[in-house]
């Protein structure tokens, strides 16, 4: 196997038996994006550079001696929604175009400390809104299993880098579904933690209540890794949980006799891909032949999530990106004669499509005369939401769906229609709603496209969520499937 | 509920977007297929329910009244679209 | 009668019709040392943009963390202000673009303010009366614009500063049970002086730190409707307070008798031209969308924690004038006089520690120390005169050392140099000859040199014997102690 798509849990071995240089590492990671970027395009910023000086650096300790944390020497990226000290942090608008914070994010600290090498900035749907990344205002990254199709978003960026070997790893944020839907798309696992688990300062947040950093990664050990690097009660972040981090790794035991898991029926409606239905639910079926009970579950309020999520989510974001004005950072609208049409023209011409329906639809169910029938009516919905699970929870340790009612869709095919588009994340969003831990991992093909199985589990149990995840996993070799970027015999342009 | 044209354009000038023509008539269409959307809510009685705003059972998460150096001005002022002196600077308010 | 008597008498009639319905808004900055949401220092008159953070200036992906010793204070005046305090408190985000308002909104509390349904009791004419507060919230502070060029229309641009972004603020909002200006400034005045006394706010209007906008509107006397109300911002002073309320009284009532209709507006006090402006109209009226803040947890204020904040009370300025009537048998003016300012009721208690006499005391700090506080407009914490001092110079007039005359001009030297009595007393040779045998001969000389007033004296005129002080005194350029001289002249006539 090529040196790139290796695991963080392979190389760590690697490193520290000496079997191979972190530069060696770091090249090689380099030498894949130069091959294939130009048709993935998932970097919005490179930071070449500085990593291949961080990479002789941690060489050099090495060669001293020096005992390294987990994630030293690794190399990987991050959306680029969080903020980096010195470095461009643009959330793929061209509003935040010349932005360069002057701290870094609490995740970014932490890898930092963890010494992982940071190789740049992913793209993404500007402000972490859709579900392609072709709401990018820089350019679309494209599905590293066929290049016609999108990654999936918001996290688009993250997940086809971690597909195509751009990266060992990536963190995207999931505040509907962003890490899970891309993930399941470009055949990767995503998770997004329990709300509260990982900080969120330095995020640039869209909807603050939902929104969640996690890990994109080749396996869920992996994922137990960076989980383990990034999680943690921060002060900087009043909604983080004063919580003990339990070791992850240790809960990779490949044994799930006995775990409940529940089989929502809401989740498989009649407008779901048959193929991805069936690829489910042998999912399903192993799980029980491994020793787990499986039972069909109801949780009624399901589609409400989404609708709910449509108010919510646009309602925070209208007030998250009121910022975003022209008058301390970021792009102004040149030559206004006056503070409001500078304010009208800056946004106007800083804001992509999608952004401003969101943030026009968040400022009218919030307005006056409106907010009882909408956003107080979303609030209460999300309580039934969150009910539901609760529900579910006395009877089931996880709660088993597909990630996406569909595989990777064409480029350009739902742009036009915000509410197909919407549809795309009726799975993930959920757990959003509730605050919950939830995986996607790989579970077959359709069509030539990945699937992901979703687990979702209690508030920060993320143990259960990574020890069914891992023991499914094991039990396929789904994760060791890898796209073929733009070679023939595959069906890309 | 729909949603009038002028109501969009209070909208936008509430969220201090400039919207031309064709973004008043497409916002107009979309918004008013995305509220005929979320219309399926009122199919629910949440007259017994409590709203939730934060989904963790959290309360009372301060920090001790210390001060913590500020930002040197360089940086405070470096991503200014305009500045003059040691302030950041906007067009004329009226 | 004639037409023009008539109309006269019409107008007194309307006009004492009218009675005034004023609800205060005051913001009160708190005296933390770092702000609201994050650790920036919030001490006034940095050079702009030096006391900032990604926080506090509203950087993509920043988060804000509420400083506890906000919702403690804010507890505090709420607690002084006899308002219900909420077990369960959250903050909300109300919206607005202005350049000073960073994150485009303000993080503020809606629904649910800390406290609520207090009173505050003012003095008035017709005996105590309670004015009602509404509520008391926490928020933050916006930051600082300053226009280029003389006034905001003509100006080319402005220039913010963000120093003052995130200070604390306590907003406390009055109900409309205010009838007139002077009542205006009696509780404005009444909470200035409890604010002080919990050392919550500095409340200087002169630098913001304390500000009130007004809702006025006008009824026709005893009717319980409300009128259409009008908001005043701008009000940063005391003076500028009762005469924006009187002119916009004044102007609603000639508005009505016009027969046309006050409109509902916010206006501007001209404190130049004395008179309210309407504040230009934005191109929207104001929707504030306010929803709970998402970055913010809730705030619960449970039994055990109420306890710890009221153990910070002090004594309030009512309890204070009380004890000083009963327990120091001070008249109500001067215990009224003392209590007002908490800065003079510390120094007063001080200087009672080390100078018993109550009465004493006080009339020496209401004549000498406020005549001189008052003329050189210091804050008596700054005033170099210290209690103690003016106890040991109090004391040195007792013992006979200095006159009453001598100790006024010491203790003006004490007051603009800060030394201490005795030391001035030394330097400017003000010891009182209070020495029986250097005085016994002076006086024996002013009985020699003065037979007649002698003879006057032992004829039964006694003010001779004042004549005869006041040449003793004479001769020793004022510091002979008066007493002992008199003593002594007693003495050596009677035996003569
Ligand atoms: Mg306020
Ligand atoms: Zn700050």
């Amino acid at each position: 196997m090529e040196l790139y798509y290796y695991t963080i849990n392979e190389l760590q071995n690697k490193i520290r038996n000496k079997e191979i240089s972190i530069t060696e590492i770091t090249q090689s990671v380099l030498d894949r994006i130069s091959e294939v970027e130009s048709k993935v395009k998932a970097y919005l910023t490179l930071m070449q550079d500085q990593g291949l000086k961080k990479a002789k650096e941690l060489d050099d300790q090495l060669m001293n001696g020096e005992d390294l944390p987990a994630l030293a020497g690794i190399p990987m990226a991050v959306k680029d929604n969080m903020c980096i000290e010195g470095v461009k942090t643009t959330c793929a608008s061209k509003i935040l175009d010349n932005f360069i914070p002057p701290y870094n994010a609490t995740v970014i600290e932490k890898l930092a400390g963890q010494k992982a090498i940071l190789l740049g900035k992913l793209n993404m749907d500007e402000y972490a809104m859709g579900s392609s990344t072709e709401n990018s205002s820089f350019f679309k990254t494209a599905n590293p299993w066929d290049l016609t199709k999108v990654p999936g978003g918001s996290s688009g960026g993250s997940a086809a880098a971690v597909s195509a070997g751009e990266a060992f790893f990536a963190l995207g944020s999931d505040t509907g579904g962003s890490i899970r839907q891309p993930a399941s798309f470009c055949g990767v696992v995503g998770l997004k933690p329990t709300y509260g688990r990982v900080s969120r300062y330095g995020l640039v947040a869209y909807a603050s209540s939902l929104d969640q950093i996690g890990p994109f990664t080749r396996d869920v050990t992996d994922a137990a890794i960076v989980l383990q690097a990034i999680a943690g009660h921060d002060s900087l972040d009043s909604t983080s949980a004063k919580l003990p981090v339990p070791d992850y790794r240790s809960s990779l035991t490949g044994d799930i006799k006995g775990i409940r898991i529940g089989i929502a029926r809401e989740y498989f409606p009649e407008e779901l891909n048959p193929q991805v239905k069936e690829v489910v639910l042998k999912a399903a079926e192993q799980l029980e032949s491994m020793g787990a009970h499986v039972e069909e579950c109801s949780m009624p309020h399901t589609e409400h999530a989404l609708t709910s999520y449509y108010i919510i989510a646009p309602a925070e974001a209208s007030a998250n990106l009121a910022r975003f004005d022209g008058v301390r950072y970021g792009y102004r609208s040149p030559g206004s004669k006056d503070l409001m049409s500078m304010y009208m023209a800056t946004r106007q011409e800083g804001f992509g499509p999608e952004v401003k329906r969101r943030i026009m639809l968040g400022t009218y169910v919030l307005s006056s005369g409106y907010y009882d029938a909408y956003y107080l009516r979303a609030l209460k919905v999300r309580t039934l939401v969150k009910n539901d699970f609760d529900a579910a929870f006395k009877k089931y340790d996880c709660i088993l769906t597909p990630t996406s009612p569909t595989v990777a869709f064409d480029i350009g095919e739902r742009i036009d229609d915000p509410i197909s588009m919407y549809l795309a994340d009726l799975f993930t969003i959920p757990a959003n709603m509730a605050g919950l831990p939830a995986i996607s991992v790989p579970c077959g093909f359709s069509e030539g496209l990945p699937v992901g199985l979703q687990l979702t589990c209690k508030a920060f149990d993320e143990e259960t969520l990574l020890k069914t995840a891992y023991a499914y996993e094991q039990n396929n070799e789904w994760y060791k499937q890898r796209p073929s970027i733009g070679k023939s015999g595959d069906n890309n342009v | 509920m729909s949603i009038s044209r002028e109501q969009v354009q209070h909208i936008a000038l509430l969220a201090r977007l400039q919207l031309d023509e064709d973004e008043l008539q497409n916002y107009t269409t979309q918004l008013n297929s995305i509220l005929g959307w979320v219309e399926k809510l009122n199919q629910l009685d949440v007259s017994e329910v409590q709203p939730t705003a934060h989904v963790l059972p959290m309360a009372n998460v301060f920090r001790e009244d210390e001060v913590k150096s500020s930002l040197p001005i360089e940086k405070a002022l470096a991503n200014a679209p305009d500045k003059k002196e040691s302030f950041f600077r906007v067009p004329k308010i009226v | 009668m004639n037409g023009i008597s008539k109309d006269l008498r019409l107008e007194r009639v309307v006009i004492i019709m009218y009675e005034a319905v004023i609800g205060l808004e005051v913001h009160v900055e708190l005296k933390t040392s770092s702000k609201i949401f994050c650790g920036c220092s919030t001490s006034f008159g940095a050079m702009a943009n030096t006391q900032v953070c990604p926080i506090c200036l509203g950087m993509p992906g920043v988060l804000p963390v509420l400083n506890k010793k906000v919702v403690e204070y804010a507890v505090l005046v709420g607690m002084a202000l006899n308002c219900e305090i909420a077990s369960f408190a959250k903050m909300d985000r109300k919206n607005y673009f202005y350049p000073d308002l960073p994150k485009a909104y303000q993080i503020s509390q809606y629904d649910l303010p800390l406290c609520k349904n207090g009173f505050l009791e003012i003095e008035t004419e017709k005996g105590p009366k309670r004015i009602g507060i509404t509520r008391i919230h926490i928020e933050e502070d916006a930051g600082k614009l300053t226009h280029e060029g003389d006034t905001i229309s003509e100006s080319q641009g402005s220039l913010v500063d963000f120093n003052r972004g995130g200070v604390p603020l306590i907003e406390i909002v009055s109900e409309p049970d205010i009838r007139s200006s002077e009542e205006a400034t009696a509780y404005l005045d009444g909470l200035k002086s409890i604010l002080q006394y919990l050392d919550v706010s500095d409340c200087k209007m002169e630098e913001g730190s304390l500000r009130c906008d007004g809702n006025i509107s006008i009824r026709l006397s005893g009717s319980r409707e409300f009128g259409t109300k009008t908001e005043i911002k701008n009000l940063n002073s005391f003076k500028s307070l009762q005469k924006a309320l009187d002119f916009e009284y004044e102007r609603q009532v000639k508005t009505l008798r016009k027969g046309e209709k006050v409109i509902q507006e916010t206006r501007t006090w001209d404190e130049g031209k004395g008179i309210t402006l309407p504040l230009r109209s934005k191109e929207e009226a104001h929707d504030y969308r306010y929803f709970p803040e998402p970055d913010l947890v809730p705030i619960k204020v449970d039994a055990g924690w109420l306890d710890d904040i009221r153990e910070k009370m002090p004594e309030l300025p009512r309890a204070k004038k009380k004890r000083y009537v009963e327990t120091f048998e001070l008249p109500v003016y001067d215990a009224d006089v003392l209590t007002r300012d908490r800065e003079l009721a510390l120094y007063y208690e001080e200087a009672l520690t080390y100078y018993p006499d109550a009465k004493k005391l006080s009339n020496w700090i209401m004549a000498e120390f406020l005549k001189l506080i008052n003329q050189q407009q210091v804050p008596v914490s700054q005033s170099l005169a210290r209690p103690k001092d003016l106890a040991d110079l109090l004391t040195a007039v007792d013992q006979g050392a200095i006159s009453n005359k001598v100790a006024k001009i010491v203790f003006e030297e004490m007051f603009h140099t800060g030394k201490k009595p005795h030391t001035i007393i030394k330097e400017k040779g003000f010891v009182q000859i209070s020495d029986e045998a250097s005085l016994a001969g002076i006086i024996e000389k002013v009985i020699d040199n003065n037979s007649k007033s002698v003879e006057d004296y032992k004829n039964g005129r006694l003010q001779a014997l004042g004549f005869l002080v006041g040449q003793v005194m004479r001769d020793t350029k004022g510091q002979a102690n008066p007493q002992l001289v008199n003593q002594i002249l007693k003495e050596k006539l009677n035996t003569k």
